[in-house]
């Protein structure tokens, strides 16, 4: 079990300072995520332009991991499609949940910091915090978005 | 008559904390290579193995289940197990053995009180009376029952300190308080309640009392009568004993005017389709084959407990919880939450530099075990305006080198954030 595994620079870097920490303007979609363990809590938003994420923020509080991770996770889908969204995530999941780890970290970029999550079981809901708020936000996505 | 060894009567009068550590198999491990330092006893205490072996002579000898056979294992097995609620009587100086019920823990005592007493007796317009700092388990249950009945639930607020004071109690009760339901000492911030004070000034209102003690009978005297609640719960685990199993003490008066709160075996004298008679207490509202073997195991953790001299006990805590209280003012960047003269046994605090939880995680890899989150007790992070706490709690076992294991950790915290 390595720390330094765990909190990497960029994963610091992040959770000190996380990027696209304000809501777009306009958006369409939005979704909140809560970790009812350790009282994390989430506003994502973003706009959905045919099946492309054109901007995405996020407001929330919680621990350097799900921090960093929404913050990576802005950056990553930023311009995206859905597919390549759902493929990322599952890249992402497979890579802190499966034994094995990831086959594909260079798929994941930037995103690939987090691989040492894997050795901490009680924490990757933390770093998954902000994806299960982005598909709840894309949930609906053939419905009108509310943003209240 | 057995006579009171040598080894146990120089016990009584000196407390050796190795000579305790030495009782608790599970304080003698590695975690990811470091000793363990254990300091979450307020989320469950560890178990000495007089306890362990206690649980394990059930199942290996006497095996049967109770009130029910003539064979000899039952007989010994029901022996053994009314003898634990003797213990948990005397412990707690209830009255009456009959006064004792085994229930699986807090959480179910105080749902029993809910569903049993509070159904039968509260009406729509009623009030019942928490404060801000309770455990969940002492919330939720009124909140259901107020929904079931159409009675409010009413809330006394603590102050900044994390302490509920009897001015502010008084002002929340009124002539519609029908009962009063109290942490006798709180999970998240270490606050002793005034409890005394606050069940004289309830009772002058007709309110009847309970007190949630999970916290306290391992750390404080509890002595009902003295105290004169009309309801006390606890939890064997955080007394050294076993998980799934804790007593419910009720006056007597209030148990016999009470429905059952399960049906089943063991509660019933005689059942036919067309009535049902009930038992004597307790045994009227312990429906079920119960925790044998548990309970048992609770009036061993009694046992053990009652082997020391509890005001040595408690001073040793005090003094370890005062050395912690300084040592954790002096890492630059905490912060403690809860700071109520008179606390015990926890340590509720922030860091500047991280999360709880990143603390907890790096903290662990230090071989410190500490609980990070809201505790149960999500109405006071509220009142402090916080998602969590790290909370260090102490036990009879921990020392004050434990203390310094976890400033150490903490100051790993501070080299990792910066
Ligand atoms: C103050 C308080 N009340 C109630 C409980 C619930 O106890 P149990 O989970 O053993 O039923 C706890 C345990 O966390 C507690 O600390």
């Amino acid at each position: 079990m390595d720390l330094r595994e765990l909190y990497q620079e960029v994963i610091l870097d992040h959770g000190k300072n996380p990027r696209n920490h304000k809501f777009p303007e306009p958006h369409n979609r939005e979704a909140r995520g809560y970790n009812p363990l350790c009282g994390d809590k989430i506003t994502l938003r973003l706009q959905l332009d045919g099946d492309t994420i054109t901007d995405v923020g996020f407001i929330g509080q919680g621990c350097a991991i799900s921090q960093a991770s929404c913050s990576t996770m802005t950056q990553a889908i930023k311009g995206k499609t859905l597919p390549e969204v759902e493929a990322l995530f599952s890249k992402f999941h497979t890579m802190l949940t499966s034994d094995e780890g990831s086959d594909d970290l260079e798929a994941l970029g930037k995103l690939s910091v987090f691989a040492g999550v894997r050795e901490f079981p009680m924490r990757v809901k933390c770093a998954t915090l902000g994806w299960h708020t982005l598909n709840q936000a894309l949930g609906d996505a053939g419905d009108e978005a509310t943003t209240e | 008559m057995s006579e009171v060894s040598p080894v146990s009567a120089s016990r009584r009068e000196l407390f050796d904390v190795q000579s305790v550590r030495e009782d608790f198999p599970a304080l003698h491990q590695e975690v990811h290579g470091k000793p363990l330092v254990y300091l979450d006893s307020a989320a469950t205490s560890l178990r000495p193995q007089a306890v362990i072996d206690a649980v394990a002579d059930v199942y290996a000898r006497d095996c049967a289940n109770i009130h029910r056979a003539v064979h000899l294992l039952s007989q010994r097995a029901t022996a053994r197990f009314e003898e634990a609620r003797e213990k948990v009587r005397s412990f707690v100086n209830a009255a009456n053995k009959s006064e004792v019920v085994f229930t699986r823990g807090t959480t179910e005592a105080i749902n029993l009180v809910a569903q049993s007493w509070g159904r039968a007796y509260l009406r729509e317009g009623d009030e019942v009376l928490v404060t801000e700092l309770e455990h969940h388990s002492n919330i939720v249950p009124w909140q259901i029952l107020c929904q079931q009945t159409g009675a409010t639930l009413v809330v006394v607020p603590i102050t900044d300190r994390g302490e509920v004071l009897a001015e502010a109690f008084e002002q929340e009760l009124s002539e519609r308080t029908r009962l009063v339901a109290l942490a006798h000492v709180s999970n998240a911030l270490g606050t002793v309640l005034p409890v005394a004070d606050l069940i004289a000034l309830a009772h002058d209102r007709g309110a009847v009392v309970l007190l949630d003690g999970a916290q306290a009978v391992s750390h404080v005297d509890v002595d009902v009568q003295a105290l004169d609640c009309d309801f006390y719960a606890f939890s064997g685990h955080k007394l050294y004993g076993p998980t799934g199993i804790g007593a419910l003490y009720a006056k007597e008066r209030l148990l016999e005017s009470m429905p059952p709160y399960q049906g089943g075996g063991d509660m019933i004298r005689s059942v036919t389709f067309e009535e049902t008679t009930y038992n004597d207490l307790p045994y009227k509202f312990e429906a079920g084959t119960p925790n044998i073997a548990g309970a048992i195991g609770l009036g061993a953790a009694i046992d053990y407990f009652a082997s020391f001299d509890a005001q040595a006990v408690h001073a040793h805590e005090r003094a370890v919880l005062r050395y912690a209280t300084e040592a954790l003012e002096a890492v630059p960047g905490v912060r403690l939450i809860g700071t109520a003269p008179g606390k015990v046994s926890v340590l509720s605090f922030l860091m500047d530099a991280a999360h709880p939880h990143d603390i907890g995680t790096i903290v662990d890899s230090e071989g410190v075990a500490i609980r990070t989150g809201h505790h149960c007790a999500q109405p006071v992070m509220e009142h402090f305006g916080i998602a969590a706490t790290a909370r260090a709690s102490l036990g009879m076992y921990n020392t004050t080198g434990d203390v310094d294991a976890l400033v150490a950790a903490l100051h790993k915290v501070q080299e990792i954030f910066g």
